[in-house]
């Protein structure tokens, strides 16, 4: 290895140049000079998401601790899309003047859990996916902490950042047990050496678990409902998109290259908690008022289906997980960007504030069906594709029934993705939101959702694209 | 003279330490215990990576590795986690997580 071959973690590198940057440039400004941080952030950052998408050759560095591929490098410049997003989204709110002196904070927080994220996808072993895990939680609870005269943001914080930490114990414990049982922590060695062990399977046990809290898969989702709520609306929704969505990814790469051999072992296991994650986050979305806890359990139910995926554990299952992410991203994106703004101008969280919005703000209320319409599945919207793939690669592998099941909750999700729809264009309200301007930032967040949303059901080519670089088992 | 105990007797109590852990961080009520009780958990594992390098394979040093990474690790949760308390502590006057009852369904 050359020195020149670093250069192949430019993601990161430059990621990490960004952060230090970002520190260097905010000891030069005083307070009232604080919001020239927005636009030099998101223009720094849009230069390192452009960067992302030169294309560059497969390789490994540092003995097999890191490597990356055109899967790993599509799966960065997803993360960066939607972390792009979200840095547009949250101008509104960083403009509040409570927040103004802390606004290079929240840039640099969450480029560095972005970092983390990175170094997760592109790990070769446990040690660089344990290290990239914690780099990726840690930060997250800071943000999430991160207007301290709010108690429920604390609150938050602290709930986030104990789940998160009995989890990664949890995890720790398996890859202990994988250590001591096949002797390496890398992942073509302990691939090739894993069988039906009773410890092995124990061990994968373990590990599910620890990522199943990341992702809030059923029986370790409670933490998800009030962490959302706490947190601020921004950190929220970069907590059910960005974070489940690299948590998915690793999960489905690891799933397919190390824990190969113990597919027949693991089958029943995820079936349960696939049915369990659907039905519960349906059934818990139906009766929340709350916008924050209702997209919360929606996002629950939603890391149900990539479990199908999960399980089909074909080539198709790979792809239409990283397609069903990428285009979560951006349904899930535009229902937050929407209550994002509505929040950061009025304050109002409550799905009764919503009725009648359509008569004020029409293209908010468009863009929030829009997205309701992709995450419930309609055609022609990408949700429905998403889904699709994910339900015919189940069905590829002989599942069924559990394609049946799944469709019946994504007919349940319908009910209350209309609710939404219903309160902003047919319930009547006496005093509706009024109507209000967004800033230039927010409204070129919302429109790339949208854009998203139409081009990825139009556009099969993408769909072909992500084909071209997965593997099944 | 470390030879003359046998691994089983070393994985019995990071097994031990890994469960009291769980449930001290079930059980209790003070955010510094379950901080504690995490520690727990993180230590026990050190003790199984150790342990296993020590016996199993020898003349490889991936578990002493990882255990220096994990207690590095470690450290740095404690410091954000124990941040977040100062601040719950000014907010609420007390660690005690009844209090953290903010949010219901």
């Amino acid at each position: 290895m050359s020195l020149i071959d670093i250069l192949t973690m430019r993601n990161e590198l430059l990621l990490t140049i960004l952060a230090m940057v970002l520190l260097i440039i905010d000891l030069n400004l005083n307070h009232a000079q604080k919001s020239r941080m927005i636009p030099i952030s998101i223009g720094l950052f849009l230069v390192v998401t452009l960067i992302g998408f030169i294309p560059q050759p497969d390789k490994t560095l540092f003995g097999g601790m890191y490597h990356t591929n055109g899967l790993v490098q599509l799966m960065k410049n997803i993360l960066n899309i939607g972390v792009l997003i979200i840095l547009f989204q949250s101008v509104g709110w960083l403009r509040n003047p409570a927040n103004n002196s802390k606004i290079s904070e929240y840039f640099f927080l969450l480029v560095t859990t972005l970092i983390g994220m990175n170094f997760m996808i592109s790990s070769g072993d446990f040690l660089m996916l344990y290290l990239g895990l914690e780099l990726a939680t840690i930060p997250v609870a800071a943000l999430a902490a991160f207007t301290h005269f709010n108690t429920k943001s604390s609150e938050a914080g602290i709930k986030l950042l104990l789940s998160s930490a009995l989890s990664s114990g949890i995890l720790l414990y398996g890859i202990s047990m994988i250590y001591g049982s096949t002797g390496s922590i890398y992942f073509d060695t302990i691939g090739a050496a894993y069988a039906n062990v009773p410890l092995q399977v124990l061990a994968f046990i373990f590990f599910f678990t620890g990522m199943a809290f990341k992702i809030s898969l059923v029986p370790f989702h409670l933490w998800t409902a009030d962490v959302y709520e706490g947190a601020p609306i921004n950190v929220t929704s970069y907590l059910s998109v960005i974070s489940k969505g690299a948590a998915a990814f690793i999960l489905i790469i690891v799933m397919f290259t190390v824990f190969k051999t113990l597919a027949p072992a693991y089958k029943n296991m995820i079936y349960l908690v696939a049915v369990l994650t659907m039905t519960i986050g349906n059934l818990f979305a139906m009766r929340q008022k709350n916008m924050k806890r209702f997209l919360a359990f929606s996002s629950i139910a939603q890391a149900g289906f990539i479990l199908l995926g999960i399980l089909g554990t074909n080539k198709m299952g790979m792809t239409s997980v990283v397609y069903f992410v990428l285009v979560y991203i951006f349904s899930n994106l535009g229902a937050f960007g929407v209550v994002a703004a509505i929040s950061a101008k009025t304050g109002k969280e409550h799905m009764d504030d919503y009725d009648g919005l359509y008569l004020t703000n029409p293209k908010l209320s468009l863009l929030m069906m829009l997205s309701m319409f992709s995450l419930a599945g309609i055609p022609p919207v990408a949700g429905f594709f998403g889904k699709m793939f994910l339900f015919m690669s189940a069905a590829s592998n002989g599942y069924y029934w559990l394609v049946f099941i799944a469709v019946l909750n994504a007919t349940i999700s319908l009910y209350y993705y209309l609710l939404v729809v219903k309160a902003m264009f047919i319930n009547k309200n006496e005093q509706p939101i009024a109507t209000f301007q967004s800033d230039g930032y927010t409204k070129i967040g919302l429109m790339l959702c949208a854009l998203g949303i139409f081009i990825l059901g139009f556009a099969s080519q993408v769909y072909e694209f992500i084909n071209g670089l997965t593997f099944g088992i | 003279m470390i030879d003359n105990i046998p691994l089983n007797a070393f994985l019995v109590i990071s097994t031990l330490m890994f469960f009291i852990g769980i449930y001290g961080f079930l059980t209790r009520r003070n955010l510094i215990t379950m901080l504690m009780s995490i520690e727990l958990i993180l230590n026990s594992v050190n003790i199984n990576f150790v342990v296993f390098n020590k016996f199993l394979y020898p003349n490889l040093l991936h578990g002493h590795f990882f255990s220096l990474i994990v207690i590095a690790v470690a450290a740095s949760e404690a410091a954000v986690a124990i941040a977040i308390i100062i601040n719950i502590y000014r907010n609420f006057k007390s660690i005690d997580v009844d209090n953290l009852d903010q949010m219901k369904l």
